[in-house]
């Protein structure tokens, strides 16, 4: 039996005492929304484990309630049905211990500067003192590579600039799981492609928990060891499959290509399984 | 018959792009477009042409009764000032509307930040300011006088009717436009209730914030001096309305313009140096507002 079938079973209901002890557990969550006077079931009991070091993501087509499913992690949403552990302990709200890094870029307040920005979150939860928070984020801007703008207002910025401010903000928490909402989406395809190359360095070098929505295939080989594939209307587990035998410089090779056609025939194709996979390219690099 | 367009084939070529040609990146602007990029010089020029076109104006009219000249004005204006008169008026004028001014603010940063933290908070401001909103302060003025006597209180009450509403108003539309994200970030570093108020909704509405002072600022003035009009002096001591009344009354014309431009005045150095220098410390600095 090879490794992966092994894993396989494991998630089919095998015995999965092998494994440690997973750090963020979701179990059979249900979310929903009121919609006037509709209630709408974005996603329908969904489980999957997060381990310490793990850089897992979540992809799907829109309206498969990946977004959804990270903000309930964060304790914005609180899940109609199932639930929600971190470290053991049920979430309840957000919280400091779970650092969202937003797609928008209006994440960052303006009337503060770079340094202030990284600063805020270690001043508002009370972790720091001032000197210290200082320190530390002049640290963190140094490893996103923004010492030279950390007295600039955010407004001044460019796009991927900005993220990089967040993920330092966020990194410089030091979270028990860092949870990014398609942190790169509104980037261009350039500058995308740096940040994926920049965050995989950071992961390298300081092994953080990464929980990473995306609705890029590529993307998701590419930054995730593992990947949640959910299918829309309401968001369910379509399958779980490894990537961690992907890097950015596996983007082109053969097993890289037939992964991202196996994901979107999963994705797209449901139920016809003998139609031939379309040479489709999502725009992600 | 069409003929189909080919572009021209074009040979290739590579570059080093180590040195900028011919210098430095940036350079000042010539001083023509500096100068007209002066906004309190396109303001001055602005004021000089009103002035210019009062006193032409006044001369065509020629009676002092109606229409007092420009230079006539400026000479009761400067009168007035040296004297002490107007500045004693506009010192009572002043204090009051300060005082009616802050309690305006204080009640609206009450009931707006009620609305944003509680569903109640917000029925109760939305329909506390669609009642009272529309209500002219002048017109609470007879049942303030009936409560709060001739005086300092029953102003200081109408000010603060004026004030509330409309920056109570703005302050909550501020609120309400802040991103989601923003409001997302600062509960996600726990922060809640008046913390997240004061340090993520206030700074993000601040245009919003700003322009509802400006408006609530005028307001008071305009209930103010009114309110001075229809009853006079408060406790022996006349404001500025009061001084406009008093000399309509005894037909000076000048000094009934020198009142009222003294009123323009303050206006004008209140946009001018406080409300823009707060802009441009937070808003413009910010990149919220251009």
């Amino acid at each position: 039996m090879s490794p992966r079938e092994q894993q396989l079973l494991q998630i089919v209901g095998g015995d999965p005492s092998g494994l440690p002890e997973p750090l963020l557990r979701m179990r059979d969550v249900s979310l929903e929304f009121a919609s006037g006077s509709r209630i709408v079931r974005a996603t329908d009991k969904v489980s999957f484990d997060v381990h310490r070091g793990d850089r897992f993501v979540l992809l799907g087509p829109s309206g498969c309630g990946k977004s959804s499913l990270l903000k309930a992690a964060a304790g914005f949403i609180a899940p109609a049905g199932g639930g929600i552990e971190l470290a053991g302990k049920p979430v309840r709200g957000p919280g400091p211990d779970r650092v969202v890094v937003f797609q928008e870029f209006d994440q960052l307040p303006p009337w503060k500067t770079v340094r202030q920005n990284v600063m805020f979150p270690l001043l508002a939860s009370g972790r720091l003192g001032r000197r210290e928070a200082e320190q530390r984020a002049l640290h963190w801007i140094d490893k996103v590579g923004l010492s030279f703008f950390a007295d600039a207002f955010p407004h001044t910025l460019s796009g991927g600039m900005k993220q990089r401010v967040a993920i330092a903000r966020a990194l410089a928490m030091q979270p028990d799981i860092l949870l990014m909402d398609e942190p790169f989406a509104a980037l261009d395809a350039l500058t995308r492609r740096k940040m994926q190359e920049e965050l995989q360095q950071l992961w390298e070098e300081l092994r953080f928990t990464l929980l990473f929505v995306t609705h890029s295939i590529e993307e998701a080989l590419v930054v995730g060891n593992r990947i949640l594939l959910l299918s829309p209307h309401p968001g369910r587990v379509r399958a779980e499959i490894n990537s961690h035998q992907f890097g950015l410089h596996s983007a082109g090779g053969a097993d890289f290509q037939n992964a991202t056609q196996r994901i979107h025939h999963l994705l797209f194709e449901q139920g016809d399984q003998h139609a031939p996979p379309p040479l489709q390219r999502s725009y992600a690099s | 018959m069409t003929m189909l367009l080919e572009p021209p084939i074009r040979a290739e070529y590579e570059r080093d792009t180590a040195a900028v040609q011919g210098g430095t990146l940036a350079r000042t602007a010539p001083l023509a477009s500096r100068i007209a990029g002066q906004s309190w010089l396109r303001k001055g020029l602005v004021l000089a042409l009103l002035a210019l076109l009062w006193e032409g104006l006044g001369r065509w009219q020629d009676n002092d009764l109606l229409l007092p000249t420009f230079t006539q004005t400026a000479a009761a204006l400067w009168q007035g000032l040296a004297s002490g008169e107007l500045l004693a008026h506009v010192a009572v004028s002043l204090s009051v509307l300060l005082q009616g001014y802050l309690a305006g603010i204080a009640l609206a940063f009450v009931l707006t930040a009620l609305a944003v933290s509680t569903r109640i908070g917000r029925d109760l401001l939305e329909t506390l300011t669609s009642m009272f909103n529309p209500l002219p302060a002048i017109a609470l003025l007879p049942l303030a006088l009936l409560w709060f006597g001739l005086g300092r209180g029953s102003l200081i009450f109408v000010i603060v009717h004026s004030v509330l509403w409309p920056l109570a108003l703005n302050t909550y539309a501020g609120f309400r436009g802040v991103p989601e994200t923003l409001r997302m970030a600062g509960r996600n570093y726990g922060l809640g209730g008046l913390r997240l108020v004061l340090q993520v909704l206030v700074p993000a509405a601040l245009p919003s914030i700003l322009s509802g002072l400006k408006i609530g600022w005028a307001f008071a003035w305009r209930t103010l001096i009114a309110a001075e009009l229809v009853f006079g002096a408060t406790s022996g001591k006349g404001g500025l309305g009061w001084y406009i009344f008093q000399n309509r009354n005894e037909l000076y014309t000048d000094k009934v313009f020198a009142g009222l431009a003294l009123v323009i005045l303050i206006g004008l150095v209140v946009e001018n140096l406080v409300f823009r220098t707060l802009e441009r410390v937070t808003v413009l600095r910010w990149g919220m507002q251009r």
